[in-house]
């Protein structure tokens, strides 16, 4: 009997069925023309359009983000291909899984300069994980494999499949792969036993450990082993940016945040500790300040799951390569295999001084009768906390100051571009999280510089009743970078004071809904008005022009030097 | 300090692979200084030979990113291994008749073969380490070559 033959498009659907894909984000155009006349004839799989390609990307990396699964994204060939780059380069920087699929120009026209023909293969491969140009329909099922397995094992990240026209149109058999066979690709899973046993010993011994808890954590899904082992051997845990929700922020035990923005406390900690235990963290530069001055009293053990990361900035005194919960199960298991002592006066010690530290705290300064950014943040956490909310964010001072105030127990509830630092991330994102969690409570909360840039969304919101509130923490500049013009270039607001639209306005014309709150006393009506209603908000919050972030680590210089108000000069 | 490494990578025969190989020097700024690639005996994989003038702690960085790249199987630093290193050189020279026994001594003592002759040029070649090709290039500098061409490094660790 002959096998029934199938599209090079029927091909793309079957597979990502086989995958158990069900959501997809896109926006069509000429060369993926039978893609969208397949997907037409089924209803297996739900397509969301977007308004922006760049925004395709962004709301697969927050669908994955949040569920964990990886996001999928359809794009056409030339300027829908090179539209992704952002989005594709933001996931492979913070290491989410995506598989990105665009559009290409037939097979006998590539490299003529074909309409809308561009080599996305040549332009992503520096920031993606891998990316293939299919050649022959009868590898498409195979590379579709490869790609889910490559994006979602190891230290995950975007892959990137490039689909000719003529691809899309051949027939043949379809056969989804059941395994991957790839030589040249293989994850270190398990820690070396070795070098877990000398890091047990050392963590032990320790007088003044922290721990230092990284986005690897949220990946590896090790937030309840890295809770039990902190507990075990009494380890304050410090975390960064990506690794927020991994340690319960509630616990006496966590420090919060270190780094740039990060605590007084937790930067001193790290400073003063003789043990920095770091688990799934590259050690960027915004959580390490000045290289040199890091970590010099320090040992190091280093968990990661791409030997790259490992003494790439931090020399490591132990490296462990390896998945995070593999690790930390392993030795949560050999520490308990056996009877253990460690030196709880030490470690009371070191906790106590650590309270000292807490002592030291920035105090917000507003100096007009307008409302204060830090008031209304903490004022929005406050109303919504026990909603367990997904707080989405862009880039700048209000992501900081989120990072700062809001307090999560668990992960995957807090969404933002680290690593790329990506203005325009987190509008986007926040549709993928509402896709991916259709009863959470979705909240971006942005700046009016950030949210301009993919603003256009609202539009994919309104179209499938996504409900995101946006706040937009309103303060007519680029706050971030005004902040540094202020602290370093003598207050020469260069191109930083911004303009926008009404947004109350802007809301209403895409038919969503939209406040404006002036005042203190507004912010929780608001909020609540916003909560009940039916569909995409936008809160515009007016606040004072020239907030600053504080505590702040400058650009370069050791963490401990950290400045705590506006008082206090650059040294 | 900077110095010399021979880099040998193992890699799948397809197309696209030595962009990814040398997009990691290009993307960190360091600059290859010779490149050789074929394929092994079995056509599903090629061998790569780089070397490049680096430091040992970026050196050991390039190699993890290598590792990284999925067709790459496999990475070895052979600077830190012991090496058998061989490279071919072609130098086609003008002769004068004065000085054509003195090239072909020079050809002698350094183990080069002439492999082409014309009215007016010898051609040179040598199969040789970076010592030896030194020690031509050194002696027949003062007849002046019209042409010079090497084929980059070609590596394997003894052991």
């Amino acid at each position: 009997m002959t096998k029934e033959m199938f599209t090079g498009a029927e091909i793309f659907l079957k597979s990502l069925e086989a995958q158990g894909v069900d959501e997809i984000f896109g926006y069509p155009g000429g060369v993926i023309l039978n893609i969208y006349e397949a997907l037409y004839n089924q209803d297996k799989i739900k397509h969301y359009l977007v308004r922006h390609e760049q925004a395709a990307i962004h709301a697969a990396e927050g669908y994955a983000r949040v569920s964990g699964r990886p996001g999928v994204a359809l794009v056409t060939s030339g300027p829908g291909a090179t539209n992704t780059i952002t989005g594709i380069a933001n996931a492979y920087y913070d290491g989410y899984p995506l598989v990105v699929f665009t559009g290409q120009v037939s097979t006998d026209q590539i490299g003529n300069d074909a309409f809308q023909e561009a080599d996305i293969v040549g332009i992503t491969r520096s920031c993606c994980k891998h990316n293939y140009l299919v050649k022959d329909v009868k590898d498409l099922a195979r590379v579709i494999k490869e790609a889910f397995y490559i994006a979602t094992t190891g230290k995950p990240g975007p892959v990137v499949i490039d689909m000719p026209k003529d691809i899309l149109t051949a027939k043949t058999t379809f056969d989804y792969p059941k395994e991957v066979k790839l030589v040249g690709y293989n994850p270190t899973y398990k820690g070396h036993p070795l070098q877990i046993s000398k890091a047990l010993k050392l963590l032990r011994e320790a007088q003044r450990p922290v721990i230092i808890s990284g986005g690897g954590v949220l990946q590896a899904g090790a937030h309840h082993e890295l809770t039990k082992l902190a507990q075990l051997l009494e380890m304050p845990v410090a975390h960064t940016l990506m690794g927020k929700g991994t340690y319960p922020e509630s616990s006496g035990q966590s420090l919060g945040m270190l780094g740039m923005h990060g605590n007084y406390w937790a930067n001193f900690a790290v400073v003063h500790a003789d043990v920095i235990f770091a688990v799934g963290t590259r050690f960027n530069d915004r959580i390490t300040g000045c290289l040199k001055r890091f970590a010099r009293d320090s040992q190091v053990i280093h968990v990661d799951i791409d030997p790259c990361s490992i003494s790439k900035n931090v020399k490591v005194d132990i490296p462990i390569v390896g998945d995070a919960k593999n690790v930390l199960s392993a030795m949560i298991e050999e520490l308990t295999s056996k009877p253990f002592t460690i030196d709880h006066v030490a470690k009371e010690k070191w906790l106590k001084q650590i309270d000292e530290w807490k002592q030291k705290r920035a105090i917000p300064e507003c100096h007009s009768n307008k409302l204060s950014a830090v008031k209304v943040i903490e004022t929005i956490y406050e109303y919504t906390k026990n909603f367990r909310p997904i707080v989405c964010t862009e880039v700048g001072q209000h992501q900081m100051w989120c990072a700062q105030m809001f307090k999560f127990d668990e992960p995957r509830r807090f969404i933002t571009s680290g690593g790329l630092g990506t203005m325009g991330f987190g509008f986007p994102a926040a549709v993928g999280a509402a896709v991916a969690d259709k009863n959470a409570l979705v909240i971006n909360i942005a700046g009016d510089g950030s949210i301009q840039m993919n603003i256009q969304e609202l539009a994919t919101c309104m179209d499938y009743g996504l409900k995101v509130i946006n706040c937009v923490i309103n303060n007519g500049y680029l706050g971030m970078v005004r902040q540094w013009q202020e602290k370093l270039f003598n207050k020469h607001y260069s191109q930083t004071k911004i303009s926008a639209p009404d947004f109350v306005k802007l809301a209403e014309a895409y038919g969503a809904k939209g406040i404006r709150v002036e005042r203190e006393e507004d912010i929780i009506p608001a909020l609540k008005e916003a909560m009940e209603s039916g569909c995409s908000v936008f809160i515009d919050f007016v606040v004072e022009n020239f907030e600053m972030v504080y505590p702040w680590v400058l650009a370069g210089q050791p963490l401990n030097k950290v400045l705590l108000s506006n008082d206090q000069k650059v040294c | 300090m900077s110095t010399l490494h021979t880099l040998s990578i193992l890699v799948t025969n397809e197309s696209g692979v030595l962009s990814r190989v040398v997009d990691l020097f290009s993307g960190r700024g360091y600059n290859i200084e010779s490149l050789t690639v074929a394929p092994t005996i079995d056509r599903n994989y090629s061998k790569i030979t780089i070397t490049t003038i680096a430091t040992n702690e970026a050196v050991e960085q390039i190699c993890k990113q290598l590792h990284r790249v999925i067709p790459v199987l496999k990475v070895s630093d052979l600077s830190v291994n012991d090496a058998i290193e061989r490279e071919i050189v072609m130098v086609k020279i003008q002769v004068k008749d004065e000085d054509a026994d003195k090239i072909l001594r020079i050809a002698e003592v350094t183990g080069a073969k002439v492999i082409d002759i014309t009215d007016k040029n010898y051609t040179l070649q040598i199969i040789a380490d970076e010592k030896q090709i030194q020690a031509l290039i050194e002696l027949i500098k003062p007849y002046g070559y019209k042409d010079f061409v090497r084929s980059g490094k070609v590596a394997m660790s003894r052991s």
